[in-house]
């Protein structure tokens, strides 16, 4: 057991002496019980016996308790206990006591293990407590903000640069809690003070971060870059054109070259240098300069010189010594004085550096052959010799001696000299005190006369007292001390010239030493030596900081001399900038960089071979430690044995390279010229300087600027802005006193203003960009000004010129000239207003997308799949649509599909003599049964027989291509004839515009084809020949086709109301019930397909927000009104606001305005409402109808209101109705604009009228007008009604006029525009409150009529160029008697006794003919509408024509046009 | 008098349309056309082209390779509105559809002597996602209405691309009375050599044009 004797060595402490008493007590107890179970068996057992002796007490406890007996076993011997205690203890051990003092006993049973254990509380400190104690070494900073007092030094106040006009930076910003923190912190550190600025605040540097990133920002990180960032290689290109680049160079690349010669490299020291190394280069280097000095000679040069100037002295002074000296000479001698002192001076300087040196040269090679002798061994080859030359002694003592004599004398001069000019500068001065102190004196006896004389003394004191005031007394100059000066100059002498007669020293350094070979040197240098050997070294040249090249790696020597000797030739193109070698040493793989030598570029003059080899310096301040032998580098080591002077030593060498230019092959020298080298200089950009000195113009306005703003001139962001403006306030530049907007224009014009007006070229150029109309698409404006004709303006100058003057050639009609003008002006107006907004683009016009397929279109393609490949009856698909850019001539083709006609008239028996009853028949035509029963009477059994009612053929002609059906029998034929028809636009242009702008019409004539025979009954030969009559036309404007892209329906043929020799056949079909309004829908019909192959995208109108004065509430709400309109109901046109003729949006009902229709037409039936009705639609029907888009090409639709309707007598379909509309208001009906769409206008107006519980729709444009329930109205859809008031969208399940009611209060089939929610705020007309209506010229008229006839007569005859005209006059003048019945009686066939007594007149004649009537806008429509009956075709010789032309005069112009054509074939 | 004062320049355009480089994509042709302005006129060569369908090869899985001739002479009075050749590729896409993959467009060079252009194409982008799904399973993908909207800045604001791949062009270019006319296009450095070579037309007496 290794415890200590513990109750030895420990005695009771009486202090505790009561408390360990209770507890012994306890412990008693406590044996005594165990006491007790032992005590009843008495004796131990054997086997206790045997444990007691032989039991390990391995467990602590036990132990304690065992160790406790064994312990008082040895003890109780040393106390002299006799054996029986012992016995008894080991026997009865708990019997008695084990020892008689009781503190002993206790100590013994105190040692174990469970008494040492004192339970305690769990320590916990409160928390008041555990801050006060963090409190005294934590410290938690406040984050109050912090007096500035106490930031600041004691007694200061915090200034503030910044008020103080300084330039103080943008700190980076920081929150103030965070900065407080800081603060507090920062005040309790030590010199925590240091932290702040003299403003209080913490230093801080300016914000350095920018606000916007520098570096574009790469997104797709995860994704691989796109191909256009994708590194691309590119072969590296010699641009020739960079400024860094040598200009000029590029005919023969690379043709300068540099060659620089790396010869080698001496260390002067080596981190590896042994000491000897150090003291040898330093005798090396010290030998060098020596070398060097030796080689110039200053020292002997300054002697020669010296010795030159003392004979010049002295001859000067022996020549003119005798006469006196001139002052030049006296100059110059003092001069050539001077000029021996400071030559001395010199002289001497040097050769106390001759001999210095020569002096430390031998020191140090004392000091080496004192180190080799201690370091037992040589490292460096050095050998100093010292050459002696013995000097004649004699001589040499004499040169000293004559030397220091000269010098002595001229000392001795200098002095004297000196002390000369000192005493006349003392006599002066003192001359000046006398004079002072004779004034004085004056003064002074004047003052006190009576006892000047007693007062001598005084008077001299007070003199002296008053020094102050005059000058003082001077005093005299020392005089020199001519001793002094010859010791001075012998002591000077010995101690930087050699002593007479000694010998002069040559020192003499050889590397030709031997040195100790390895084996024999210590361990230390041994390692130095290896170390020495590993290493490599190399050097890298680099040109403008690339690398170029690099020398071979060479082994460290142990002289720590490296030859290179390579020579490298760089074939330049960039401008040298820099060439740089850098030195690098290789220690195994390990290569580091020694020294960095920047080499000078040559001058263009420094060429190769010629240039001398240079030697650089370098040095490097790397710190390298060895721990061999070996000094390093930036390590302190010393020489001497005590480790004082401790001297420290860099890296550092010379490295000899040459850097020159190279010389061709022709001795030529490679360098680039040096006047380009200047260039370089111009690389430092200036912004302003770049763009040219005029935009100096403003730099006054700059810096007055500058001023205002209170630019801050420390500001670094203001620097260069400062700058200029020093540059421009140096008044170099003169600021003019204007200032310009765009200063620079000048320099960019490409031509003055004046120049540019006055070239032809430039402005054609100009109009056609302007897109002029006559020079929109000029083609190959010429190049040359001269090139460019007058002629080329001719016509667009005179349309300027002439626009107010009125041709009236070709209108034949002033007013209508006028009106073809102002029309022109206005168009023009429109579309230059429009021009804009033609270039803006939607998203379709450049990009053809798929529309997404909905659910309904996928299903109906889903069902498609199933149905027949070939149906039985087929139906029309839409096709692809195809944009007019690239189309060209032969491209476009108008595709007819000519399918049936109804009701064509039928011929009339010809030889039918004319009948009486027939015209009684007429009387009752009326009904059906009447009329069949009449004519059937009246032709008789031979017209059943062999006589064919009609043979009727369709011609179709468009743009004068002429193309024609089959013929078909009967008056309801069937061709169903697919014809196609060639199109070809306006000057072969293509484009949306000029194709919407095409005002050709296609013609659909219906004739009737006629076989005469000839001469039938003369011989065998029959001859016939066949005739065709005009029957009626259908005519369709190429527009409407464009538009709709596709015409399908049954149209109402034109049918003239007089046709000779044929008569108006009703269908059989028809059901009775007649009424005015199904008998007026009688006629005859054709049905049409019509489309353009390809299909066409017709131009898109204008979608631009035009100007608008409704109110803004109003807009929006009929926007949204519209919007919803087209999302539930997409092919009901909906129509809320229209734009005006000056291109502002107008609502719609702003248009509804009841006005007066012409007075003469109410007077014309006074009795009868409906005929005056009729007579006014009529009215307006005669007005001639032009559409917009024909007009106003791509621009929308234009909407005019009456009066400018009527003074343009030219409008679309909308206007008529508008017009009508409110005629039929004034008078007094109930009437409604519908919007919809009709055949074969497409989305066009129609006027609903409501009388006698009926509904009436009239056609405006044509003047008729139908029943809600007639199925050949024209109008299909019924988008919405519009009243004066009111707007109502059509939201009834069909759109046909015949399936739908048109009860507008029924809100659940019409939705009102202006509703209870939302109503009408009173919204005024844009209408006139009335219309004035001209007179019109009856004589204006009758000129227009004859004029016409003759014009139509000269053309039918241009037409038959073949065949001669023959003009029947009496059958002419019987037609012009007719037409205007035919105008009173509107049109409608009511003339049948003419034709009666037409035939009765020409009985012999065979006649066929027509009126056509055409409302009056030029004279070209007309002969169009003539040509296209082809009256003209008849071939036969006999032929004759009648022409009548009848004008009627309405009021306001308006003409209705009455043209009667018929051939006439005699018969017999 | 006609050869000392010319009243037009000639521009001509001999080249190829080398190949393109369109990772993704295989079996593609393309489609050339010229776009030029109103004082521009061609005297001789084809205006637009169709080429033949490549694929790629074995060894340059990345490129394509026309070599497609073009070869035409502009004649014009006027700088403004220089040619530009536009290009357009198309080619099949997984269902077999014949669909567009790229157009691009390029000026003419100005100087005469050999150049090569790579133009980078693109191809509209479908507006929607919706759209780009069924225009990718319809085969109908946006298209330009026509190519040569891509040489026109008018409108294309309305258009958003995607860039699809290259095809680079090689031309030789030659001019004739460009200098006579006032149009000096060529740098002032090399001028000189290559009025030797390319400009063989001009004669030694060449001044530029002026009044």
């Amino acid at each position: 057991s290794d415890l200590p004797p513990r109750p030895q060595a420990k005695p009771a402490p009486s202090s505790s002496h009561s408390e360990s008493s209770t507890m012994r007590q306890r412990m008693r107890d406590k044996l005594r019980a165990a006491r007790v179970n032992t005590s009843e068996t008495g004796l131990p057992t054997a086997e206790e016996a045997y444990n007691f002796f032989t039991f390990n007490f391995d467990p602590e406890p036990h132990e304690e308790a065992g160790k406790g007996r064994k312990k008082r076993r040895p003890r109780t011997e040393g106390e002299n206990d006799d054996e029986e205690e012992e016995e008894e203890a080991v026997t009865e051990d708990e019997d008695a006591p084990l020892v008689k003092d009781e503190e002993e006993d206790l100590f013994i049973i105190d040692q174990s293990a469970h008494d040492f254990l004192v339970v305690k509380r769990a320590e916990y400190m409160g928390y008041q407590r555990r801050l006060q104690s963090e409190n005294d070494f934590l410290f938690t900073p406040s984050f109050l903000t912090v007096p500035a007092s106490s930031k600041v030094p004691e007694n200061m106040q915090p200034r503030y640069l910044e008020e103080e006009g300084l330039y103080v930076g943008e700190r980076p910003p920081i929150s103030l809690t965070n900065q407080n923190i800081l603060e507090n912190r920062v005040l309790k550190q030590q010199q925590g003070r240091k932290w702040f600025g003299d403003d209080g605040r913490i230093i801080a540097l300016p914000d350095p971060i920018k606000e916007s990133s520098t570096r574009p920002p790469l997104f797709h990180m995860e994704e691989d870059l796109d191909p256009a960032l994708q590194t691309v290689y590119r072969k590296a290109l010699k641009s020739k054109h960079a400024s860094q680049y040598i200009a000029g160079g590029g005919g023969t690349n690379g043709d300068y070259q540099l060659d620089v010669d790396v010869s080698g490299l001496i260390f002067s020291h080596h981190p590896l240098f042994s000491r000897e190394h150090v003291l040898g280069a330093r005798l090396a280097q010290l030998y060098d300069q020596h070398l060097s000095r030796q080689h110039k000679n200053i020292t002997e040069h300054l002697t020669t010189k010296l010795n030159g100037l003392r004979n010049a002295v002295r001859n000067m002074l022996e020549i003119h010594g005798r006469q006196g000296l001139t002052p030049v000479m006296q100059q110059r001698i003092s001069e050539y004085k001077q000029e021996v002192k400071n030559t001395r001076r010199l002289r001497d300087t040097e050769q106390e550096k001759d001999r210095t040196l020569l002096k430390s040269i031998i020191k140090v090679w004392k000091e080496i052959k004192a180190l080799r002798d201690f370091q037992r061994f040589t490292n460096t080859p050095y050998k100093l010799y010292l050459r002696r030359e013995e000097g004649v002694r004699a001589s040499d003592e004499r040169d000293h001696e004559a030397e220091i004599q000269a010098e002595v004398d001229e000392l001795q001069g200098e002095m004297e000299e000196d002390y000369q000019k000192k005493v006349t500068e003392y006599k002066r001065q003192q001359e000046e005190w006398k004079a002072w102190r004779r004034k004085r004196k004056k003064k002074k006896k004047k003052a006190q006369s009576q006892d000047d004389d007693d007062d001598e003394d005084n008077d001299d004191d007070q003199s002296e007292g008053d020094t102050e005031l005059g000058p003082s007394k001077p005093d005299p100059p020392e005089e020199p001390d001519m001793e002094g000066v010859e010791e001075q100059v012998r002591e000077k002498a010995s101690r930087i010239r050699r002593k007479p007669g000694e010998p002069i020293l040559m020192p003499e350094l050889t590397a030709s030493g031997p040195i100790t070979p390895n084996e024999q040197c210590p361990r230390g240098e041994f390692a130095r030596r290896e170390d020495v050997a590993k290493r490599y070294l190399f050097t890298k040249v680099l040109y403008n900081n690339k690398e170029v090249s690099r020398t071979d790696n060479r082994s460290l020597n142990s002289d720590f001399r490296v030859h290179f000797g390579q020579i490298f030739n760089l074939k330049i193109v960039n401008w040298p900038e820099s060439i740089k070698l850098q030195v690098f040493e290789v220690l195994g793989s390990s290569t580091s960089l020694l020294a960095e030598v920047f080499v000078p570029v040559p001058e263009s003059s420094v060429l190769t071979g010629s240039a001398p080899s240079e030697e650089l310096e370098f040095s490097s301040n790397l710190r390298v430690m060895f721990d061999h032998e070996a000094v390093g580098s930036d390590v302190p080591f010393s020489f001497e044995a005590d480790g004082s002077n401790r001297q420290t030593l860099l890296t550092s060498g010379k490295l000899s390279c040459c850097v020159s230019w190279a010389i061709g092959e022709d001795d030529v020298p490679l360098a680039p010229p040096t006047t380009q080298s200047k260039a370089i200089g111009l690389k430092q950009l200036d912004a302003i300087a770049c763009i040219g000195a005029s935009s100096l113009n403003d730099m006054k306005k700059l810096g007055e600027w500058a001023t205002e703003s209170r630019l801050d001139p420390n500001d670094p962001n203001n620097a260069t802005i400062m700058q200029l403006l020093k540059v421009a306030s140096s008044g170099e530049v003169t600021a003019p006193d204007y200032f310009r907007l765009e200063q620079l224009q000048e320099e960019f014009n490409f031509l003055s203003e004046e120049e540019i007006e006055r070239s032809r070229r430039f402005r054609l150029l100009r109009l056609r960009n302007q897109e002029v109309a006559e020079f929109r698409n000029y083609k190959c404006v010429p190049a040359l000004e001269r090139e460019v004709t007058d002629k080329v303006f001719q016509e667009y100058e005179r349309r300027l010129r002439e626009g107010e003057i009125v041709d009236t050639k070709d209108h034949l009609d002033a007013h209508r000239a006028l009106v073809a003008k102002y029309l022109q002006k206005i168009r023009e107006s429109v579309i230059n207003r429009f021009l804009i907004a033609k270039h803006h683009f939607l998203l379709s016009d450049l990009v053809q997308e798929e529309e997404v397929p909905s659910i309904g279109i996928l299903g109906l393609n889903l069902f498609k799949l199933a149905e027949p490949k070939r149906p039985l009856k087929p139906q029309r698909k839409e096709r692809k649509k195809v944009t007019a850019q690239n189309l060209s001539d032969g491209d476009i083709r108008l595709l007819l599909n000519i399918i049936r006609a109804y009701d064509i008239p039928i011929r009339k028996p010809q030889a039918s003599k004319p009948a009486v009853a027939s015209k009684s028949v007429r009387s009752f035509t009326e009904t059906f049964t009447a009329g069949q029963s009449s004519q059937s009477a009246i032709q008789g059994s031979d017209w059943l027989l062999n006589q064919v009612q009609v043979r009727p053929f369709v011609e179709v002609s468009f743009q004068r291509t002429v193309l024609q059906t089959t013929t078909a029998d009967g008056p309801n034929p069937c061709w169903n004839e697919d014809l196609q028809l060639p199109f070809s636009a306006p000057n072969g242009d293509y484009s949306t515009a000029s194709l919407q702008s095409v005002k050709d019409e296609v013609f659909i004539n219906i004739f009737d084809e006629v076989h005469y025979e000839l001469g039938g009954d003369r011989g065998r030969e029959v001859h016939t020949r066949l005739e065709k009559h005009w029957l009626g036309s259908v005519k369709i404007p190429f527009s409407t086709i464009y538009f709709q892209s596709r015409i399908d329906g049954t149209f109402k043929v034109d049918t003239p109301p007089v046709l000779l020799g044929y008569s108006k056949e009703r269908s059989l079909a028809s059901d009775g019930g007649y009424d005015a309004v199904r008998s007026l829908s009688e006629g005859a019909f054709i049905t049409l397909f019509i489309t353009i192959e390809p299909q066409l995208v017709p131009g898109e109108t204008v979608r631009e927000k035009f100007d608008s004065q409704e109110g803004e509430r109003l807009l929006l709400a009929s926007e949204v009104f519209e919007r919803d309109a087209a999302v539930s109901y997409p092919n009901r046109p909906c129509l809320t606001t229209v734009i005006d003729i000056n291109g502002k949006t107008v609502f719609i009902s702003r248009y509804l305005r009841p006005l007066n229709p012409p007075q003469e037409l109410l007077d014309a039936f006074p009795n009868s409402p409906q005929e005056a009705t009729e007579l006014i639609a009529r009215y307006v029907s005669l007005i001639p109808s032009m559409p917009d888009s024909v007009s106003f090409a791509g621009v929308c639709d234009l909407w005019s209101t009456c009066d400018q309707f009527l003074t343009l007598l030219a409008g679309d379909e909308e206007e008529h109705a508008v017009l009508l509309c409110n005629y039929f208001l004034s008078m007094g009906k109930k009437a409604w604009l519908i919007i919809g769409s009709a055949i074969p206008e497409g989305p066009t107006a129609y006027v609903l009228t409501y009388e006698q519980s009926r509904y009436l729709i009239w056609n405006p444009s044509s003047g008729q007008y139908y029943g809600q329930y007639d199925s050949f109205c024209p109008l299909q859809t019924v988008g919405c009604l519009v009243s004066a008031d009111n707007v109502w969208f059509n939201v009834q399940v069909y759109t046909s006029p015949l399936r739908m009611s048109f009860d507008v209060t029924k809100a659940k089939l019409w939705k009102p525009f202006f509703s209870r929610a939302f109503p009408n705020p009173g919204l005024s007309s844009v209408q006139p409150e009335e219309l004035v209506y001209q007179r019109t010229d009856k004589a204006v008229a009758a000129e227009l009529q004859d004029r016409v006839e003759k014009i139509l007569k000269e053309k039918i005859m241009e037409w038959r160029p073949r065949h001669p005209t023959r003009w029947n006059r009496y059958c002419t003048s019987t037609l012009r008697h007719f037409l205007p019945k035919l105008e009173l009686s509107g049109g409608r066939d009511v003339a049948d006794e003419h034709r009666l007594e037409l035939q009765s007149l020409l009985g012999d004649y065979r006649i066929s003919g027509f009126p056509l009537h055409l409302p009056f806008s030029e004279v070209r429509p007309i002969i169009e509408a003539v040509y296209s009956t082809g009256v003209h075709n008849v071939e036969a010789s006999n032929v004759e024509f009648a022409l009548a032309v009848h004008v009627h005069a309405y009021p306001n112009n308006v003409l209705s046009v009455w043209v009667y054509l018929a051939s006439l074939i005699r018969t017999r | 008098m006609a050869i000392n004062n010319p009243s037009v320049f000639l521009l001509m355009i001999n080249g190829q349309i080398e190949g393109a480089n369109f990772p993704e994509y295989d079996d593609l042709y393309c489609k050339y056309c010229f776009v030029y302005g109103h004082d521009w006129a061609p005297t001789s060569g084809l205006e637009e082209g169709i080429s033949q369908i490549t694929s790629k090869g074995r060894d340059s899985p990345q490129r394509m390779i026309w070599n497609f001739p073009l070869e035409i002479t502009f004649k014009s009075t006027n700088p403004l509105g220089w040619p530009q050749i536009v290009v357009s590729v198309y080619g099949p896409d997984t269902f077999g559809n014949d669909v567009v993959r790229g157009y691009g467009a390029t000026h003419i060079p100005f100087t005469p002597g050999q150049h090569t252009r790579t133009i980078p194409m693109f191809v509209p982008e479908s507006t929607s996602r919706l759209q780009k799904f069924t225009s990718w399973l319809l085969g109908r993908r946006p298209e330009f209405t026509d190519p040569k909207v891509v040489a026109q800045g008018e409108g294309r604001e309305v258009t958003r691309v995607r860039s699809q791949g290259f095809v680079s062009l090689s031309f030789h270019i030659v001019t004739k009375d460009m200098k006579r006319l006032g149009y000096d296009t060529t740098p002032s450095e090399t001028s000189h050599t290559l009025s030797h070579t390319a400009a063989a037309g001009i004669g030694p007496g060449d001044q530029p044009y002026s009044t």
